[in-house]
């Protein structure tokens, strides 16, 4: 009886990254940890958006759960190995800060896959993953330079980390590209989530001339902002139309059904494999939300044309020559940036109007 | 032309910023007057702007909003009041009870609401708003919140020194026995005090959600109920220093995204800490006087009072 029952548990393959077994029949267990609230627009609510496609896609073969408002630090460390240890098969942790959690415990569940978003460290069972926001930010920043009368831009920004500074560059690079002489101004809330912050910055940044307001923030203040004063936004992490029905012209969306979907299939049929996934307008982690009535045909023309270069590759945000505030040559005619010195980036670009 | 505009700007901006922390500053200053020491300004800020932010939304009227959102308040402090002054509980442990209970039960009741824009106070008052020109938009987007926050210390000022009710009160948070002996009902005052607290907060909560950034989300208070609480001590419980710490948080806060825009060349974590230290510096500097600053704090705050003893 025993030794018939160690027998069983041995019958599933010793390697634990194959196929599923027996042993997991029914449906695959997902699992997906989110760093905030859902609410009804930002960051963790468009991994949700993810994981409701993952459902819908894939229907009663999978199981999938969900745990928000995950500090970052122990508490992640517990949840992420509660859903382990739930007999969830593939876990999403989807904020930087989930990155050395998500290690430990995949360390102590080497059968269980994990998807750690943003991170950088990977292990057999630790796969990757992260968008190319700054792809859309180069487009949203043509848009806002041909609706812009002033060619003065504001940036309500959080935190001067590589990925908001990427954006930053990216947007005031791509409002360069239909007019050099553009500004960026930036103003650092150094909180991600502060509306009434945020709505102070929007404030000073219009009364001083900026005619168009973007954000890296997490709330929805700065759509609202521009809607109350008649002051044209570009929102990111969601669309916020609705809190801007007639000055948000666009959105730079996060879109993560798709790899999601992907993942959980290739789990599914034993294909799934570690490694590092950066996505953008081509493989449809990055969108731009729809337009704004108020952005006329040529506008998004130009801007579908330019969504189309980046996503074959011939055209790259980050291509040469670009110059540092001072005016000094960064990178080189014809060179681009390499993925590392991107995803380092610690400087501003031509144009912009702030410190890091 | 240009300088004014944007110094006409600055300085708007400034009372707007102030105004959620005088609005709840005060309400606290006068509750810890009587000795009633409630740290659960966060909470009630909270419990405030979605009650406020949701009556408003079902009602279609503003002022139904702010007056539902002075009344959840006030609610939250009658919960505080009976546990701490009724039943005796300990006024720190029980002022963060309410807090974090504040938090969690806002964002419960809030769920839905996140997703609903509403129209805000300025352009209800003022539809014609977003046509006008910068300079008239500054103005007036001075809401009746914000005037609000410029008379109300006056008020409370007059009230706690030129009354007598003021008088008692502060009798009460200096001593409670002797004002017990001279046959004033401590607890009824306290309890009265706290409800104050409580509906200003509540104030404080919808001037947020309603006025300054027209939405719920949870915990957009932000903090604001703790940046409060810290300016009521360090301005040794005078309404008058409240309101330049409030004016000077809000200042330099306002003026280092101005200074960023302008693109002075200043560290931004520089400027992150500049509205906290200078609003420290400057309130050690008023408080600095040990025995003034002994005089002015209540000397019954938050100790229970015992009618038996």
């Amino acid at each position: 009886m025993l030794l018939s029952r160690r027998t069983l548990l041995l019958a599933p393959p010793a390697a634990g990254l194959a196929a599923r077994t027996a042993a997991a029949a029914g449906p695959m267990k997902v699992g997906f940890v989110y760093v905030s609230p859902i609410g009804d627009a930002g960051w963790s609510f468009q991994h949700e958006l993810g994981r409701r496609a993952v459902d819908a896609a894939l229907g009663s073969a999978v199981k999938t759960v969900y745990v928000e408002n995950v500090e970052e630090g122990a508490d992640a460390e517990r949840v992420i190995r509660k859903l382990a240890s739930d007999g969830n098969e593939l876990i999403f942790a989807t904020s930087f800060g989930y990155m050395n959690p998500t290690l430990k415990v995949a360390q102590q569940f080497p059968k269980i896959r994990f998807e750690h978003a943003t991170g950088y460290k990977r292990a057999a069972n630790v796969a990757t993953y992260s968008a190319r926001f700054y792809e859309g930010r180069y487009v949203a920043g043509m848009i806002a330079a041909r609706m812009s009368k002033t060619g003065i831009m504001g940036d309500v920004a959080a935190f001067p980390i590589p990925e908001v500074v990427q954006g930053i560059n990216a947007f005031t690079l791509g409002a360069r590209s239909v007019n050099p002489k553009a500004q960026v101004k930036v103003v650092w809330t150094s909180s991600w989530f502060d509306p009434g912050k945020e709505r102070a910055a929007a404030d000073v940044l219009i009364a001083q001339g900026a005619d168009v307001i973007t954000h890296h923030t997490d709330s929805t203040a700065i759509a609202q902002v521009g809607e109350e004063k008649g002051v044209f936004t570009v929102a990111y992490n969601s669309d916020m139309a609705k809190y801007g029905p007639k000055t948000c012209l666009t959105a730079v969306t996060h879109v993560w059904g798709d790899y999601y979907v992907g993942r959980v299939k290739a789990a599914m049929a034993g294909t799934w494999t570690s490694g590092d996934t950066w996505g953008g307008f081509k493989d449809g982690m990055v969108k731009l939300a729809p337009y704004n009535a108020a952005v006329p045909d040529a506008v998004r023309q130009e801007a579908a044309a330019k969504i189309a270069q980046i996503a074959d590759g011939s055209l790259k945000p980050f291509q040469g020559p670009i110059m540092d505030q001072s005016g000094k040559p960064k990178v080189a005619a014809g060179a681009a940036m390499s993925d590392k010195e991107i995803a380092e980036m610690k400087w501003f670009v031509e144009g912009v109007q702030g410190k890091i | 032309m240009h300088d004014a505009a944007m110094l006409l700007a600055v300085l708007v901006a400034t009372l707007r910023a102030a105004t959620p922390l005088v609005l709840a500053g005060l309400g606290e200053l006068v509750a810890e007057r009587a000795g009633v020491l409630n740290l659960g300004l966060e909470g009630m800020m909270l419990v405030g702007a979605v009650t406020g932010f949701i009556a408003a939304v079902a009602t279609g009227n503003l002022a139904w909003g702010l007056l539902a959102a002075m009344l959840a308040g006030a609610a939250m402090a009658a919960a505080f009041a009976f546990l701490t002054l009724g039943l005796r509980a300990n006024q720190v442990a029980t002022g963060l009870a309410l807090t974090i209970f504040g938090v969690g039960f806002s964002a419960l009741v809030g769920n839905s609401y996140q997703s609903q824009p509403i129209q805000g106070l300025a352009t209800t008052l003022f539809p014609e708003l977003s046509t006008a020109g910068p300079l008239l938009q500054q103005v007036l987007l001075i809401d009746p919140l914000v005037w609000l926050s410029l008379v109300a210390p006056v008020l409370v000022h007059r009230f706690l020194y030129r009354s007598r009710a003021g008088l008692i009160l502060r009798a009460v948070g200096e001593s409670h026995d002797v004002a017990h002996a001279f046959g004033y009902h401590v607890i009824r005052i306290r309890v009265l005090a706290t409800l104050f607290g409580g509906a200003m907060s509540g104030l404080a909560g919808a001037y947020l959600s309603l006025a300054y950034t027209p939405m719920w989300t949870e915990n957009m208070v932000a903090g604001r109920g703790w940046i409060a609480l810290a300016l009521v001590v360090f301005s040794t419980w005078k309404p008058g220093w409240l309101v330049v710490g409030a004016w000077l948080f809000g200042f330099v806060t306002i003026a280092g995204f101005q200074a960023e825009a302008l693109g002075l060349s200043v560290s931004p974590q520089l400027l992150a800490t500049l509205p906290y230290l200078s609003t420290i510096i400057v309130l050690v500097l008023i408080s600095r006087d040990r025995v003034r600053l002994k005089l002015n704090a209540p000397a019954a705050l938050g100790k229970p009072f015992n009618p038996a003893a």
